[in-house]
């Protein structure tokens, strides 16, 4: 057990969660829940992996990823925002039809080994003492795209008018609508937008972090995890960023714990029985629902809470939000 | 280009015809077969072959069919216990993990003992298996409905992450205290916690040897009854869809929400708990890793296709149980998992159709 290690490791599997919480956050935030992040993730990983080795360029597979994920989740958003179906069902079908197609067109890609992401060194900032190997080596290029990304996200929803316009659409549709701003343009726009942040995330995972492509095991929940992040997030870029990193490194601390024969100088549990490692993997899940009641209870201490047209379609002409 | 013709949404002023929805639930599951039909001829399949193997593989004797009836077993309970929560707008997104929990806890009887298994009558064993299994399932459908009703934490993440809990709980106890000499299943049950099969009347009846159809099937059509009965015609199951519809006026009549919302998750939980007993007692008489193929989440598209009407649940069902027979011999071994996925989008994409009239109407022409 090392703390540089967890750390380290911590920040590249928190890069994962970071991508896809932010993607849902936009898309949340402009009313439209979409709980098919697992599939459009799932989905993601495998356009990229698959595209990166018949091009031979992970590159390319990533921008296929994001594409795969950003298409999938127009039907979604056909679905929720023309035909104004339960977002729920919708989200949940698009998990289903995202997993299946995933599976059906990743058949036999186990065991390849396409191109990844280059891992590189920040040149000067990777020789600062202990933050340099934890923040600035060894790692692969998103997880640098990660530090910018999360405060970018965050500066254009609370800074720029366009992120000011998809707050409103969130909020209040019909006060949107009477400022001449597209309320169905903004929520398919950043439905797609978050499709293709879950790509990005599916493809950070099978491109970079963890190669490969293991079927569903390739995500394992992390789709859904996500999810619970937003409202653990309360809509925020940078608690989610920061939120994904420290699940990352818990998840890395816990798995580590396995290790080392003593513990605080008495015998490690874990290390005499594996099968107590079943209880670790539960971690990252009890967690997350602690996350969740925890982030729930301040949110609603706060009145901070969802957008208040989350959920809610929007109908011209009728009332409602 | 102008088209001469354009449709229009109208809404629907008078309430649609009782029929509608069983038509626009059929189309849905054609548009969706032929839409998977078209991805498996893109990937070089051949939809046809494929079609026909799906009926003769689920449909073609009266033994697949009872393998397709036994599939069907589970999934009408978890089908129930999906719709019970839905109608009062609940996501029960956990009937997988309450599914597990109720084969733990109902195998806890025969694994602890919790009887004396050489001289307690069946029916009672069996009887504390179908109590235990509720109680497992009722018990995690409990723990994200007291944190709703407490905490307003949402549901959907929970049950979801109790689902993976209940994974790697039954895991433990089956890779350690319970393993069966190092394999990752618990020692075969003693036959008395089996529940009865149509194969065991072959002596007397040649016709139903090898008929594996287990008792489970009624226990799921007794409880489709019961079901019906909370929801049409006692008074519970009217708070339960006035909570659902119209959660404001049911504040204002004064209902107990927190009560109800603690409650239907805790039935619904059982439902669920119920099936995973059936499933371990009549099917797998084990406790064992894969006890369900992703049961808990098929019932979700069940109980959507069903419009969560309690006896069509039965019928989905069998659709669906054909789909998971068919799905184990079919490649690539997504396609069952896809089809699933394209029927369920179907189903509340024709929703609009109950909603509004579409008409085509023909533009005016312009000078």
């Amino acid at each position: 057990m090392n703390i540089e290690i967890i750390l380290h490791a911590g920040l590249a599997t928190g890069t994962i969660l970071l991508f896809a919480a932010i993607g849902e956050i936009f898309a949340e935030r402009s009313g439209i829940l979409n709980l098919g992040v697992e599939g459009m993730m799932l989905l993601g990983a495998m356009a990229g992996f698959s595209t990166s080795l018949a091009t031979g360029n992970a590159w390319v597979g990533l921008i296929v990823a994001m594409l795969a994920g950003g298409i999938l989740s127009l039907a979604h958003g056909l679905v929720t925002i023309h035909f104004q179906a339960d977002q729920v069902v919708s989200g949940l079908s698009l998990t289903f039809l995202g997993t299946g197609l995933a599976l059906v067109l990743g058949e036999g890609l186990t065991g390849q080994h396409p191109p990844t992401i280059p891992i590189v060194d920040i040149p000067l900032l990777s020789q600062i003492p202990f933050l340099g190997p934890v923040l600035f080596s060894e790692h692969s290029l998103l997880v640098y795209v990660g530090y910018i990304f999360a405060p970018m996200a965050a500066y254009y929803v609370y800074k720029t008018r366009p992120g000011m316009h998809l707050r409103a659409v969130g909020e209040k549709p019909s006060a949107a609508d009477t400022l001449g701003i597209s309320v169905y343009g903004v929520r398919y726009f950043y439905t797609f937008v978050g499709g293709m942040l879950a790509g990005l995330a599916g493809a950070t995972i099978s491109l970079s972090v963890s190669p490969g492509w293991y079927s569903t095991q390739t995500t394992s929940g992390q789709g859904w995890i996500a999810v619970g992040l937003v409202i653990f997030a309360q809509w925020n870029p940078i608690r989610a960023a920061f939120g994904g990193y420290l699940f990352g490194m818990l998840r890395r601390f816990i798995l580590d714990l396995q290790g080392p024969a003593l513990l605080f100088g008495f015998a490690n549990p874990l290390y005499v029985n594996s099968n107590y490692g079943f209880f670790l993997q539960m971690m990252p899940f009890v967690l997350t629902i602690i996350a969740l009641v925890w982030g729930s209870r301040a949110a609603t201490k706060k009145r901070l809470g969802a957008p208040a047209a989350l959920g809610v379609p929007y109908i011209r002409g009728e009332r409602g939000l | 280009m102008n088209l001469p013709y354009t449709v229009i949404f109208e809404k629907r002023t008078a309430d649609y015809p009782k029929w509608l929805p069983a038509v626009t639930s059929l189309f849905s599951v054609i548009v969706a077969f032929i839409i998977s039909g078209i991805v498996l001829k893109i990937i070089g399949g051949d939809p046809l072959r494929v079609l026909k193997f799906f009926f003769t593989a689920t449909f073609g004797s009266w033994a697949v069919f009872s393998d397709t009836m036994v599939k069907a077993t589970p999934l009408i309970m978890v089908g129930l216990a999906c719709a019970v929560a839905f109608k009062m707008k609940l996501w029960n997104i956990g009937a997988e993990g309450q599914f597990y929990m109720g084969a733990f806890f109902s195998s806890l009887v025969v694994l602890v003992p919790m009887v004396n298994l050489e001289t307690t009558p069946k029916f009672i064993v069996i009887a504390l298996m179908m109590i235990m299994g509720m109680i497992g399932g009722a018990i995690w459908g409990f723990i994200p409905g007291y944190l709703k009703a407490k905490y307003q934490v949402n549901e959907i993440i929970i049950t979801l992450m109790l689902n993976y809990i209940a994974l790697y709980w039954n895991n433990f106890w089956i890779f350690d205290k319970w393993s069966d000499a190092g394999f990752q299943m618990t020692p075969q049950f003693e036959k008395i916690a089996w529940l009865p099969r149509l194969s065991d009347l072959a002596k007397e009846y040649k016709a139903f040897s090898g008929i594996t159809l287990h008792l489970g099937v009624v226990f799921g059509i007794i409880a489709a009854i019961i079901i019906w009965w909370i929801l049409e015609r006692s008074h519970w199951g009217y708070e339960i869809k006035l909570i659902g519809d119209n959660p404001q006026a049911a504040r204002y009549a004064g209902l107990n929400i927190t009560k109800n919302l603690i409650l239907v998750m805790m039935l619904s939980g059982a439902l669920a708990g119920l099936a995973g007993m059936s499933e371990i007692s009549g099917v797998v008489h084990r406790l064992q890793e894969k006890i369900s193929p992703g049961y808990g989440f098929t019932g979700i598209i069940v109980a959507w296709l069903a419009k969560l009407n309690p006896f069509a649940v039965i019928i989905v069902s069998i659709l669906f149980g054909a789909l998971i027979v068919a799905g184990r011999e079919i490649q690539p071994s997504g396609l069952s998992n896809l089809l699933q996925g394209i029927i369920l989008f179907m189903v509340i994409s024709s929703d609009v159709l109950l909603r509004y009239k579409i008409r085509l109407v023909r533009l005016e022409q312009e000078a």
